[in-house]
């Protein structure tokens, strides 16, 4: 248990950096390209009246990108941020599994079951 | 201006412990007249942010419990689900009458000291079932812990789960209490597994946000490098400062903002 344990430890630490690090760059990116376009814009944030449908759904953004919007770019890199957390519960459901700890494994599961209906949106 | 501000949400949010959500959003919606619903989604990405930068180093110390971790996400990402949902269907008064007195209660246990650790290694059926025992580093080498009150502890943690997906914060005071508190988990364990618990929690209802519309580029990319490198530099000032003497100023400052949050809430001046 404590080697295997140690190694998902060391797995999941990996995991959390490269997943922030990542995160952050593809979003300063987008920042900076943004910025060369739109810097002179005033913001609103006063106001609210929510984000366009492109920005709201994985697909929308993915096109944005695609694009090479800069505000398409910033999401992406939320969405990597926001993939992070669930892509550790994913490799700890992994872990639990090797370890053939079936009640650990289906724990994990409903989590990230959870995490992906919020993310993607539940079916309709 | 945002990114500066987010810097000092940081600092402070790694300065306290409280995590860097109770601070900016607060920060935002007061001092930058940002609408509470962006500032919440904004928010919850920096707490994502904070939370897999710090995890990142703790997991490897050998203190968070993978276990319990797990066990309690699946009360903590429901209640994220629930209270993010929540968030759309009360008003934005409400929603910082709320804040108001959840920064009231964190600037309390902030200030409160920390008494010695009560943990026993009798575990309740539940927790043994659920196989939550485990040993955790000590410098006279690993000490076994058990876990107790599992069911109250996990009722606790579906509340945390509420208050973060409806305020934007981690709620790690509420984490750490039903762990450290309810199921008498050592107290390193609880902080240590809060943090790790934090980024799936917020998580969660970052999805809701984003699909909503909450979650505005422009606004969460300053907010989340600011908060990033404020509790970098956070992490840095804290192995040097005198923390106690930092607590009391910036439970002040907590202090302050709760009580403006709560006035503007309640007169619906937001």
């Amino acid at each position: 248990m404590s080697e295997q344990h140690e190694r998902l430890e060391e797995a999941i630490g990996t995991l959390l950096r490269v997943g922030v690090v990542s995160a952050a760059a593809v979003a300063t990116v987008g920042g900076l390209v943004f910025l060369a376009r739109h810097g002179s814009d005033q913001a609103s944030y006063g106001v609210f009246r929510g984000e366009p449908q492109d920005l709201r759904t994985i697909g929308g953004v993915l096109r944005d990108v695609l694009a090479f919007r800069g505000r398409g770019l910033i999401q992406l890199g939320l969405l990597l941020l926001i993939a992070t957390p669930i892509a550790r519960v994913a490799l700890t459901l992994i872990a639990f599994s090797r370890l053939g700890d079936r009640r650990y494994v289906a724990i994990s599961a409903v989590v990230l079951v959870l995490l992906l209906v919020s993310l993607l949106g539940l079916p309709s | 201006m945002t990114g500066s501000g987010a810097f000092g949400a940081g600092l402070i949010g790694a300065l306290t412990g409280l995590g860097g959500g109770i601070v900016i959003v607060p920060l935002l919606t007061l001092a930058c007249g940002v609408d509470i619903r962006y500032a919440v989604g904004a928010s919850l990405i920096s707490v994502i942010a904070t939370s897999s930068g710090a995890a990142a180093a703790y997991v490897r110390e050998g203190f968070s419990n993978i276990r319990i971790g797990m066990l309690l996400e699946t009360a903590t990402t429901a209640g994220a689900i629930a209270g993010a949902g929540l968030a759309a269907l009360v008003s934005p008064g409400a929603i910082a009458t709320v804040f108001g007195l959840v920064l009231l209660y964190s600037a309390y246990l902030t200030l409160r000291p920390h008494d010695v650790d009560a943990t026993g290694t009798r575990a309740d059926p539940l927790a043994s079932w659920l196989q939550l025992a485990a040993t955790y580093p000590t410098p006279e080498g690993p000490r076994p812990y058990a876990a107790r009150r599992v069911v109250a502890g996990y009722g606790l943690m579906f509340v945390a789960g509420i208050l973060s997906g409806l305020l934007g914060i981690g709620s790690g005071a509420v984490k750490v209490l039903a762990m450290d508190r309810v199921m008498e988990l050592p107290f390193k364990v609880s902080t240590t597994t809060s943090n790790f618990m934090i980024g799936v929690t917020a998580a969660a209802s970052a999805g809701v946000y984003l699909h909503r519309g909450y979650i505005d580029p422009g606004l969460a990319l300053p907010v989340m490098l600011g908060v990033l490198a404020g509790a970098l530099a956070g992490a840095r000032v804290l192995a040097t400062a005198h923390p106690r003497y930092l607590r009391l100023v910036f439970v002040a400052v907590i202090v302050v903002l709760s009580v403006e949050m709560l006035f503007r809430g309640i007169t619906g001046r937001l």
